[in-house]
């Protein structure tokens, strides 16, 4: 069930190309845009990157989310996974990770070419790669959440940035601090490994929280 | 006495309206000698001068903001889990007393660091915490306005609440070690001089006369709830006939 959720969703992604690279495009546009804002010093570019590549991370997998559910919310898809005698646990876990794989993933494996364009050195470069990759799967997990609970509302590409993005606070907080903590010059292994706890605890809670807000928003 | 009996809205809405004025008059008179210590008694601070009198309103906001929101998740939890209407009304009443204060304690707060650490807006963990808060009550609000049907928005406001309550305090730690780590504000919160009783009596007296203020318009609210809600109701035709 769990790995013919994330076939099918991947095969529809497959068959949609253009809404994933409009994600990604969405993403290196956001990012480039801070340089024309700001001015091109290399000294000030350098020290802004973490926390700008990882707000144009956060915004796209906004972008992305408010599609995890709402076709097969349209379409029945949904109500039918909902009575199927699977757990809906897993339902969820299968389609976050087939949105993860298909927005987010090109997203952190396009991060370091955007580090290059921020004057980043090489190491600081694998930091940003890595925390990107720890980080966004957390965001995923709780944007379900918020997928889940504007399914069908007006409005609900404006509500769900509403909901979601205080929560991603922590997640920016920890991911802009290991890629700063390394272009300081300093240790960023507790910043990394705190992403870890939360990935783990969102892995635990969000798929559950997001089964519940699924329920109350089919019922 | 059976208890349970004020789960119902038609039996709670009679007695919402007599517990009003018990706490609105109350509050009422602990505001003003609240005040009157405040400003007339309490002795002016010698490094912060006479500014920092808005504290007396500001730290019973800050309480009364996180309290609220906790109180807020609690009920719209019970309302959940056990389907009681009532709970989740109290849930939707509480969001807009505790946005309030939130509001109202982030700009005393930025009306006091003006004259005294000379400017409106620092980047301190406690208040970039509190700007969260206030975040998460306006998304908790707009689901609730988002959605139709008031049964489905109990329950969606429900599990963005309790969402909400996990992450409080990961928010919370969260940004006061990203503080840290920038080393922004080196300016201390208070720098704990030993409070003078009558400004203690003053923060406290004005502490339970927001707390009894809270309860007062929650209960007003409540009854234009029910009263919104239940409007088909064969009781309120009764009542009013």
């Amino acid at each position: 069930m769990f790995r013919w959720i994330v076939l099918r969703d991947l095969t529809l992604a497959w068959r949609r190309r253009a809404d994933v690279l409009s994600t990604l495009f969405f993403f290196v546009i956001v990012v480039s845009l801070f340089p024309l804002g700001i001015g091109p010093e290399t000294q000030l570019l350098r020290s802004i990157a973490p926390g700008v590549v990882w707000v144009a991370a956060l915004l796209a997998s906004m972008l992305s989310l408010s599609r995890v559910f709402a076709n097969d919310y349209q379409d029945g898809t949904l109500e039918q996974m909902l009575v199927s005698p699977q757990p809906l646990y897993l339902v969820v876990m299968g389609k976050v990770l087939a949105q993860w794989l298909v927005s987010e993933v090109p997203l952190v494996l396009i991060a370091p070419l955007i580090g290059v364009q921020f004057d980043l050195a090489p190491k600081t470069l694998l930091i940003l790669f890595v925390s990107l990759l720890i980080g966004t799967p957390v965001l995923s997990l709780i944007g379900s959440i918020g997928a889940a609970l504007t399914l069908g509302l007006r409005g609900g590409g404006v509500l769900i940035a509403l909901l979601i993005l205080p929560l991603y606070i922590p997640v920016l907080i920890f991911g802009a601090g290991a890629v700063e903590a390394s272009i300081m010059g300093t240790s960023p292994q507790a910043n990394v490994y705190i992403l870890g706890a939360l990935l783990a605890v969102s892995l635990v809670f969000a798929p559950w929280a997001t089964s519940a807000a699924l329920r109350i928003s089919l019922e | 006495m059976n208890w349970y009996k004020y789960a119902s809205p038609a039996a709670f809405y009679p007695l919402a309206g007599k517990m009003v004025p018990w706490f609105a008059i109350p509050a009422a008179i602990l505001f003003a000698l609240g005040l009157y210590i405040g400003f007339f008694v309490a002795p002016t601070d010698f490094q912060q001068g006479d500014a920092y009198r808005i504290m007396f309103i500001h730290v019973p906001a800050a309480w009364m903001g996180m309290f609220l929101y906790v109180l807020m998740a609690f009920y719209a939890g019970i309302g959940w889990a056990f389907n009681a209407r009532l709970s989740s009304m109290m849930a939707s009443s509480l969001a807009i007393t505790g946005a309030l204060f939130t509001l109202l304690s982030l700009v005393t707060g930025s009306l006091w660091g003006k004259p005294t650490w000379g400017t409106w807006w620092v980047w301190d963990a406690r208040m970039t915490s509190t700007l969260i808060l206030l975040f998460l009550y306006v998304g908790f609000i707009s689901l609730q306005a988002a959605i139709d049907d008031p049964r489905r928005a109990d329950r969606a406001g429900a599990v963005l609440a309790i969402v909400g309550v996990i992450n409080v305090p990961i928010i919370y730690f969260s940004v006061q070690w990203w503080n840290t780590l920038h080393q922004g504000a080196t300016i201390r919160i208070l720098n704990k001089p030993t409070v003078a009783p009558p400004m203690l009596a003053a923060m406290l007296i004005l502490l339970a006369a927001c707390w009894l203020y809270s309860v007062a318009v929650v209960l007003i609210r409540l009854r234009c709830i029910i009263l919104e809600r239940e409007q088909n109701a064969v009781w309120l035709a009764e009542g009013a006939a």
